[in-house]
C-alpha cells in the first residue's frame, strides 16, 4: 500500500468512526470492535487486488446500513438510551486513568471541606452559638475548595492562584474584622452578599483563561444552573437519609438529632457542593443539561401568571400593598425571570431564526419589568416616608441593577424578534453584565457595614 | 439464492455457537467462517453478527475478552462457556427435530409428485 492510499484510508477510517461515535447505542468498545473487523476486511480486499478507495468502500457495504445497525445495537442494549454516568469508564485507558482522578481529587476535596466547617469547633466556635460567625463565614468554608478544584482541574498557574488566594483572605478579613451588631441588618447582608462576590472568584477560576470571552462566561453559567439542580437533588436525598437514619435510631432508643443537626447536616451541606460541582463536570456531555429543561416548561407558566397579574391590577384598580418584604419578593421576582431568561439564553442556538418561545420569552421579560415597575413606584414613597435602612438600601440597589438588565435584555430581545439585530448581542449582554452583580455584593459587604454603622 | 432474514436470525445462535465451540474466535473470522460453511447461500450483513454476539455474551454463553492481534490491533476473541455448550445442545436437538421433519416431508413430497396419496402408500414404493 502507497503511503498517499494509506493516508486517505485513515482519512477514511477516521471518518466512519466518528460517524459511529454519534451513535447513542454503539458504544467506544463497540465501535473499535467494529473497526477491527473493518479494517480485516480491507485487508483481505486489498491483498486480493482491489485498491485501498475501492476495498474500504467494499468493506463498509458489507458491514451494512449503520441505522439498522445502530437499531439492532439499541434492541440488545437498549439501557444505553438511557444515559448512563460512568465514573470509570471499563475499556479505553488514556480517559479512565483521568476519570478516576478527577473523582479522588473531587471527593478529597469534598471531605476537606466537610472537615473545615468542623474546624472552628477547636476554637471553641459552636454551630448552634455561634451563628453570625459561621452564617458570615459559610461561604469561605466551601467555596475555596472548590476554586481549588477548578484550579487543579484546568491546570491554573501560579499567577491566577495567588490572586484567588488574596480574594479569600480579603474576604475573611471583611467578613471579620467589622464590629457587627449581632443579628443586625449589616452582619445578615454581608452573609447574604459575600458568597455572590466570592462566586465571581469561583466563576473566574472555573472559566480558567476564558472568563474575558462571552462563551468562558456562559460555560460558567450553565454550570452554575446545573450545580443548583443537583445540589437540590443531592439535599433532598440527604433529607430522605436523615428521616430513615432518626426513625431507625429511635425504634432503638437512641436520639439521633444530636448528631444530625452537629455533623450530618453542616459536613453533608459542605461536601455536597464539591461533590455536584464534580458530577456536573462529569456528566456534562453524558447527559441532557436539565436547567434550560426546566426554563422550558416554567417560562410559558411565568409568562402566564406575570399577565394575569398584570390584569387584575389593571382590572381592579389595587394598587401593590407594601408590606415589610415587598421589595424582597419583587427582587427574587426579577431574579427568577432573569433566571429563566438566562438559561434559556444558554441553550438556544444563536443561529436559529425567532420563533414562538421568543415570544412567550419577551411577554415575560416585559411583565416582569411592568410589575416590578408598580412595586419600585409604591416603595418610592415609603423610603420618602421612613428614609434608608441598609436593607432597603441593598434591596433597592439589586432591583436598580435587575432592572436595567432586564429592560435592555427586552430592547436587544425585541430587536432580535423584528430581525434587527443578532441573538448573539443578546448573549454578549447577559455575559458582559455579570461581573456587575459581584460588584455590587462587594460594595454591599465592604462599603455597607460602616456606612449604616455595623447596626 | 438468498436465504430469509427470519431464517438467518433463528439460525444466528446456534451457527455461532458452534463456530465457538471449533475454537475461539472473533467477529471477522465468524463471518469467514459462516461463508465457508454455507458456500456463500448465508450472507449475513457484517455488523449483524455483533448484536448477536453480544447478546450472547449477555446471556452468559459465551465471554469475550481483548488481546493483540498479530496485526498490532486490539481484538475482542470469544469464547463458548459451559451454558452456551448447553444451550448448543439444546439448539441442536431442535433442528435436528425440525430437520428430521422437514426431511420426511420433503421425502414424502418428491416419491408422491403431484398426486395427492395416504402417508403409508406414500413410502411404501421407497422401500420396495
Amino acid at each position: 500500500m502507497a503511503a498517499s492510499d494509506h493516508a486517505s484510508l485513515e482519512a477514511q477510517i477516521d471518518q466512519w468512526r466518528n460517524y459511529l461515535h454519534r451513535r447513542q447505542a454503539i458504544h467506544a468498545v463497540d465501535v473499535a470492535e467494529l473497526e477491527d473487523h473493518l479494517r480485516e476486511q480491507v485487508a483481505v480486499l486489498v491483498d486480493a487486488g482491489l485498491a485501498t478507495d475501492e476495498a474500504f468502500l467494499v468493506a463498509v457495504k458489507r458491514m451494512g446500513d449503520l441505522d439498522a445497525l445502530s437499531r439492532e445495537f439499541a434492541r440488545e442494549h437498549s439501557e444505553r438510551l438511557w444515559k448512563q454516568l460512568v465514573v470509570v469508564p471499563s475499556e479505553a485507558d488514556g480517559p479512565r486513568a483521568r476519570t478516576r482522578t478527577d473523582a479522588i481529587v473531587a471527593f478529597g476535596l469534598a471531605l476537606a471541606a466537610a472537615v473545615a466547617i468542623k474546624l472552628p469547633v477547636l476554637f471553641g466556635l459552636q454551630l448552634e452559638q455561634d451563628v453570625g460567625f459561621y452564617a458570615r463565614n459559610l461561604s469561605l468554608f466551601v467555596l475555596p475548595f472548590l476554586a481549588g478544584y477548578f484550579v487543579w482541574k484546568r491546570q491554573l498557574g501560579t499567577k491566577t492562584l495567588s490572586w484567588l488566594a488574596a480574594a479569600f483572605v480579603a474576604a475573611a478579613v471583611f467578613a471579620n474584622v467589622y464590629p457587627f451588631m449581632p443579628g443586625g441588618a449589616s452582619e445578615r447582608l454581608a452573609a447574604l452578599h459575600l458568597p455572590i462576590a466570592l462566586w465571581l472568584a469561583v466563576g473566574i477560576v472555573y472559566a480558567g483563561g476564558r472568563w474575558r470571552q462571552g462563551s468562558g462566561r456562559m460555560d460558567f453559567i450553565r454550570f452554575s444552573g446545573e450545580l443548583f439542580i443537583y445540589y437540590v437533588l443531592i439535599a433532598l436525598g440527604g433529607a430522605v437519609l436523615t428521616a430513615f437514619m432518626v426513625m431507625m435510631f429511635e425504634a432503638i432508643g437512641v436520639k439521633a438529632e444530636p448528631f444530625f443537626s452537629a455533623w450530618l447536616l453542616p459536613c453533608g451541606a459542605a461536601a455536597a457542593v464539591l461533590v455536584a460541582a464534580w458530577l456536573v463536570e462529569a456528566k456534562q456531555s453524558v447527559i441532557e443539561n436539565m436547567a434550560p429543561v426546566l426554563t422550558r416548561l416554567f417560562t410559558p407558566i411565568f409568562a402566564a401568571v406575570l399577565a394575569v397579574f398584570l390584569g387584575t391590577v389593571l382590572w381592579t384598580g389595587h394598587g401593590v400593598d407594601i408590606e415589610r418584604n415587598v421589595l424582597i419578593a419583587f427582587d427574587l421576582l426579577l431574579v427568577l425571570v432573569l433566571g429563566l431568561l438566562l438559561y434559556s439564553v444558554s441553550a438556544r442556538d444563536p443561529q436559529s431564526p425567532p420563533g414562538a418561545f421568543d415570544v412567550v420569552q419577551v411577554v415575560l421579560v416585559v411583565g416582569a419589568l411592568l410589575a416590578n415597575a408598580l412595586a419600585l413606584w409604591a416603595i418610592a414613597a415609603r423610603i420618602n416616608e421612613f428614609g434608608f435602612t441598609p436593607n432597603r438600601v441593598a434591596a433597592l440597589g439589586e432591583n436598580v441593577i435587575l432592572l436595567a438588565n432586564l429592560a435592555w435584555s427586552a430592547v436587544l430581545y425585541i430587536r432580535f424578534l423584528r430581525g434587527r439585530g443578532s441573538f448573539a448581542r443578546l448573549e454578549r449582554w447577559q455575559t458582559d453584565y455579570l461581573p456587575i452583580y459581584a460588584a455590587w455584593a462587594m460594595v454591599v459587604v465592604i462599603v455597607f457595614p460602616p456606612l449604616f454603622r455595623y447596626i | 439464492m438468498a436465504i430469509n432474514k427470519d431464517l438467518i436470525a433463528a439460525s444466528s445462535t446456534p451457527i455461532v455457537l458452534a463456530i465457538l465451540a471449533e475454537g475461539d474466535s472473533y467477529g471477522y473470522a465468524i463471518i469467514q467462517r459462516v461463508r465457508e460453511l454455507s458456500g456463500g447461500h448465508m450472507e449475513w450483513t457484517d455488523g449483524m453478527l455483533y448484536p448477536v454476539l453480544h447478546r450472547l455474551e449477555r446471556l452468559g454463553q459465551i465471554e469475550a475478552r481483548w488481546e493483540i492481534a498479530e496485526s498490532g490491533r486490539r481484538r475482542k476473541y470469544y469464547r463458548i462457556t459451559a451454558a452456551g455448550r448447553d444451550q448448543l445442545a439444546e439448539e441442536r436437538r431442535q433442528w435436528q427435530a425440525v430437520d428430521a421433519t422437514l426431511r420426511s416431508i420433503w421425502k414424502a413430497l418428491s416419491v408422491a409428485g403431484p398426486v395427492i396419496r395416504p402417508a403409508s402408500a406414500a413410502l411404501s414404493p421407497q422401500g420396495a
